[in-house]
């Protein structure tokens, strides 16, 4: 039964402490319902015994408006209650604030509006936290420019990334799969759009996987490659395949305008082709395009040459294909 | 519960049913008023203790940068100053409406000399840069170990600007009092206005005198 | 009660500018009152729109930008130009001197300051809205509040200045209590919404000059980039985050005091029976307000505050929810044995102690730091706090208008209708907010215009509820002012409830310009059931 219930108030339990969480939730929720029900109980009790029936009379009423037994049970019981609620909330907050010593460390970094991983043998990947199953991971967090919160709601775990210091969070991840990650602190504009997600693999293919970060499989096509990075590199976050507008253009439009002329807010135009593109990933401060604001983080140092060689083609293919 | 009883004096407001209450009220509400003025003041003393334990040997060094006799003083004017204003009030007590007049305007000059000597400090922060946040440009010869003095400044700028803004609100309620002793407004029979700003003014003073030691010596 | 009185303060003095420069603290209060629910009105207008724009994933209704400046003005709007302003300005101003016997308030001139001063300040909110809004959350947390386009500083500004008001209205209240209850009305006498008003007062000039300087200091930091809260320039964000929560958690109790004011009127009231535990209600009212102060830091458990400050918060906090917990059993014992009338300002109260309850117990969960973690800044918190302020708060001001509606103005409602809307406010508000406990469990963030496709369910239970809330709010606030255009006057006398404080007793309905005849001399305690038989002269 309990288990039901966690099902249905809690997202899957992945991390090794998030079982510890649930159940001080519950001790909390049956309190709660305990005391809830002796006050609903004992407010609509009352108030229908004691109504002023029609055509009674109206009398002086009980003086009794004291009662030594009962408000101290009304004291002591709800503080036995929060007493307990406040030892457990401690003591399983130390278990989630002391880091195992064997803890893998990976730096999270969040910008308005995605997330960068680097990992310990080197190698960076953009919304999407891989890692390891049944071993601690440290998370050290630090945002590159506002607020921003990282919150796993399957681990339980949840931290504010700062501009001016780092933060650290651990997990232990008892289930591979994939699960969400969101920003839990105001942004701007892209803040509901600012998810990943977290992948935990079994050990020996995290060895793998990580062995082969920083390396693109040359094999894959550009244009497919292409499609993998429009939501690998969290461009997905501002610019649709649908042609309707979110905070960038959408990339149907720029592909099906292919050739033609798009101005810019300082009422400059350029011809969208290749280059265009290149800079417009490189460079995107330099020119804004008109209607829209200049909020697009620039891209340098996170995608090699092959990789924009891959976005470039995969846009391009959008004018034929009209799905992704 | 008459609102025309003859015999009231003028001065008693018709909600009030004797002239104790009204100024027992007043007097009351002074203090509650004095009460809010030191917590928006705290929450800039914290600031500055914050940034100060973040930042020890910067403010060390840019408070050197104070001129430490302008600030003694404006201290000297002040205290001087609450002394006048004390008197003043002495002396309508005593139905002395002259001398307090005197007393009066004694205050107002003081508290005129007090902002004439900061703007003179303030020019001559602004023409060596020493600004506050972002307009901050100074580098002198003293910029050794300054890390972020701007954020010294800031503080600086806020909290004795602050001041000076109760230091000039002051003046206009010192010099309704100068026009309402004049005009025979107040006497010993009712001087309540004279007692609460007096009790503004000496809070006024009160800050300074933590503000003087903080600033310019420090270290 | 003298029957030749024609006179009330609705209609002597006659004159827009005796309006205007009225001193009477009834016409100010109405002021506040009309005001305050204007802006309520518009602050539940942009809830309307969030909602409509959450019943399904995706931007369909409006963009994000929109989405981000409509919850910042909610949340702003409806905390600074109605929570906090217009009900202690409203029923405060009305009732406070009627309570203690005076003939105004302590400094009516001031009083009226400070309507004018709390106008002058909306006016700056109303800027903002027109002039293309701002979106950082009513908390305004750097450095994105430093950096955004937005309008930042007209917001701030005009918190800062209505700021003021809050001020000189609770140094007025406080000079009130202390000072202008008449002879005999010792400080247990005195009705505990007089009691409540107090506590407010209290944390109200406090606080609320630490609020004028953060915002002072955050309209410098925009203007001349001063480095305190900015990082960029040498500041902290989290310092930033412990000046605004140092004011902003007594503002809780700012906004809830009086509610618990109001409750503690109308049970023994309409229970006809004396209220349970006064001293005690009294003095927790106090403990809450010291103790208020002392836990800010519980809105910062994820910032990276040390293990130690996190204790200490936690422990605190929790010490905070006991008093109130027995408040909730007093009120409930108070109906023990009493004469119990299901009149409309009774079905608010009713209401209200449901509503309370749960939101007050969802406080626990969130007061448990392992537990916080995981449900601060999801829905789960937006559903706790609207449980404590709409269905603590403002069903409790509901109840209060209602119950004060016929003494206030002399009209009396259709009471049909009222109860009718009591129902669908208690039934909508639970089904809007409910589901969202939910959501935050299941990990849904706040201040999102979009969501993933698994909260859809819940959301659309959510918008739906929540347009049944608003019809029943409006339609229960026309209904109130539907009784002067039908002119459903009450007797000058009458008592519909049978109410035993001074306004009941000893003031015509609406009250005489200025109040009392004569000083009242008072006969009887303020819920002296058991000793006492009030007639009421609603049946």
């Amino acid at each position: 039964m309990l288990d039901r219930l966690t099902e249905f108030f809690f997202p899957k339990q992945v991390s090794t402490f998030a079982s510890d969480i649930d159940n001080l939730y519950f001790f909390i929720f049956y309190s709660s319902v305990a005391l809830f029900f002796i006050v609903v109980f004992g407010m609509v009790y009352l108030a229908v015994k004691y109504r002023h029936k029609k055509g009674e009379e109206l009398k002086l009423t009980s003086s009794k408006d004291h009662s030594n037994l009962l408000e101290s049970l009304f004291f002591i019981i709800p503080l036995i209650l929060v007493s307990i609620t406040f030892v457990w909330g401690i003591r399983s907050y130390l278990k989630m604030v002391i880091v195992p010593d064997d803890a893998i460390e990976i730096k999270v970094t969040g910008q308005s509006w995605f997330w960068t991983f680097d990992y310990p043998d080197g190698g960076t990947t953009l919304n999407e936290l891989v890692v390891p199953s049944n071993q601690p991971i440290k998370l050290v967090l630090s945002s590159k420019d506002v607020l921003h919160s990282f919150f796993i709601p399957v681990m339980r775990s949840k931290m504010d990334a700062l501009p001016n210091r780092y933060n650290v969070m651990w997990f232990d991840a008892t289930q591979e799969g994939v699960y969400d990650i969101f920003c839990t602190e105001y942004c701007g504009t892209g803040h509901s759009q600012m998810g990943a997600k977290v992948i935990v693999m079994k050990p020996a293919q995290y060895e793998e996987w990580a062995n082969e970060i920083g390396s693109d499989d040359d094999s894959i096509p550009l244009d497919e490659l292409g499609a993998k990075l429009y939501t690998k590199k969290a461009c997905n976050t501002c610019h649709t395949l649908d042609g309707s507008a979110l905070v960038g253009p959408s990339y149907l439009q720029t592909s099906q305008m292919w050739g033609q002329e798009r101005v810019f807010d300082d009422g400059t135009s350029t011809v969208i082709n290749e280059n265009y593109i290149r800079s417009s990933i490189l460079e995107p401060q330099t020119q804004i395009v008109a209607g829209y604001q200049g909020v697009m983080p620039t891209y340098q140092g996170l995608l090699n040459d092959r990789e924009l060689d891959a976005l470039i083609a995969f846009l391009k293919s959008l004018n034929e294909d009209s799905q992704i | 519960m008459s609102n025309h009883n003859p015999d009231a004096p003028k001065h008693l407001k018709h909600y009030f049913t004797n002239v104790d209450q009204q100024y027992e009220t007043s007097k009351f509400a002074m203090w509650a008023f004095i009460l809010t003025e030191v917590l928006t003041f705290a929450g800039l003393f914290v600031a500055y203790i914050v940034f100060r334990s973040w930042y020890p040997d910067m403010f060390v060094d840019a408070h050197k940068l104070l001129d430490v006799n302008k600030g003694l003083m404006n201290t000297i004017v002040l205290i001087t100053s609450s002394l006048t204003m004390a008197l003043a009030i002495w002396a309508i007590q005593k139905n002395n409406r002259k001398l307090s007049l005197i007393m009066l305007i004694a205050t107002f000059v003081f508290a005129f000399c007090f902002l004439g000597i900061k703007f003179l400090e303030y020019s001559h922060k602004f023409e060596v840069g020493q600004l506050p946040g972002e307009y901050y440009f100074y580098m002198g010869p003293e910029v050794v170990h300054l890390n972020n003095p701007h954020i010294f400044f800031s503080i600086y700028f806020i909290m004795t600007g602050l001041h000076g803004l109760h230091v000039a609100i002051g003046m206009g309620l010192i010099a309704w009092l100068i026009y309402a002793t004049y005009k025979g407004n107040l006497s010993s029979e009712y001087y309540t206005p004279m007692e609460m700003i007096g009790i503004f003014w000496h809070l006024v003073d009160l800050i300074w005198i933590y503000l003087f030691p903080l600033f310019y010596l420090i270290g | 009660m003298s029957e030749n009185i024609k006179q009330n303060y609705l209609n002597h003095p006659k004159g827009l500018m005796s309006w205007l420069l009225t001193l009477d603290h009834k016409r100010i209060g109405l002021m506040y009152l009309v005001s305050g629910i204007l802006f309520f009105f518009l602050g539940g207008l942009l809830a309307l729109v969030m909602r409509m724009e959450l019943a399904a994933p995706g931007n369909d209704f409006i963009s994000n930008d929109t989405y981000n400046n409509v919850y910042t003005l909610h949340g702003a709007i409806m905390i600074f130009l109605f929570i906090i302003p217009a009900i202690p300005g409203a029923l405060g101003n009305i009732l406070l001197p009627l309570m203690v016997g005076a003939k105004d308030v302590a400094f009516p001139r001031l009083n009226l300051a400070s309507f004018y001063i709390y106008s002058f300040g909306a006016l700056f909110a109303m800027y903002t809205i027109i002039n293309g809004g701002v979106d950082t959350g009513w908390t305004f947390y750097t450095p994105y509040s430093t950096q955004s386009t937005s309008n930042v500083v007209p917001m701030t500004l005009g918190i800062f200045i209505i700021g003021f008001s809050s001020i000189l209205t609770g140094l007025n209240f406080i000079a009130t209590v202390h000072k202008m209850r008449i002879p005999g009305l010792t400080w247990y006498k005195l009705p505990l919404f007089v009691w409540a008003l107090y506590g407010t007062s209290l944390v109200q000039i406090t606080a609320t000059p630490v609020l004028a300087i953060t915002m002072v200091l955050l309209m410098l930091e925009r203007f001349l980039g001063i480095g305190i809260f900015d990082p960029a320039l040498g500041g902290d964000p989290v310092l930033y985050q412990h000046f605004f929560w140092f004011y902003s958690h007594p503002a809780v109790y700012i906004m809830i005091l009086p509610a618990f004011g109001i409750i503690s009127e109308i049970i023994p009231v309409h229970s006809r029976k004396k209220i349970w535990g006064y001293k005690f209600i009294a003095y927790s009212t106090l403990s809450i307000a010291f103790i208020g102060f002392l836990v800010w830091g519980h809105h910062m458990f994820t910032s990276g505050q040390s293990v130690f400050s996190q204790i200490v918060f936690s422990f605190i906090t929790y010490f905070v929810g006991i008093p109130t917990g027995v408040k909730i059993f007093s009120w409930i014992l108070t109906m023990y044995k009493g004469q119990v009338s299901f009149t409309p300002p009774m079905l608010y109260a009713l209401s209200f102690l449901f509503l309370f309850t749960i939101g007050g117990l969802t406080g626990i969960f969130l007061g448990a730091v392992a537990l916080d973690i995981h449900l601060h800044d999801t829905y789960f918190v937006v559903a706790h706090f609207h449980y404590v302020m709409q269905g603590g708060t403002i069903v409790a001001f509901l109840g209060g208008l209602h119950h004060w509606w016929p003494k206030s103005f002399g009209v009396m409602y259709n009471q049909t209708i009222a109860k009718i809307c009591a129902f669908g406010v208690f039934l909508g508000f639970n089904g809007t907010f409910f589901p969202q406990f939910l959501l935050g469990l299941r990990g849904m963030p706040r201040r999102y215009a979009t969501y993933s496709e698994k909260f859809v369910e819940l959301h659309s239970y959510s918008t739906f509820w929540s347009g049944i809330l608003g019809i029943s709010i409006f339609i229960a606030i026309m209904n109130l002012f539907w009784s002067f255009i039908k002119k459903n006057k009450v007797d000058p006398g009458s008592n519909p409830w049978g109410g035993m404080t001074l306004e009941w007793t000893h003031t015509s309905s609406p009250p005489h310009p200025h109040n009392f005849e004569e000083e009242p001399v008072l006969e009887h305690g303020p819920y002296d059931y058991d000793k006492v038989i009030v007639e009421k002269t609603y049946k």
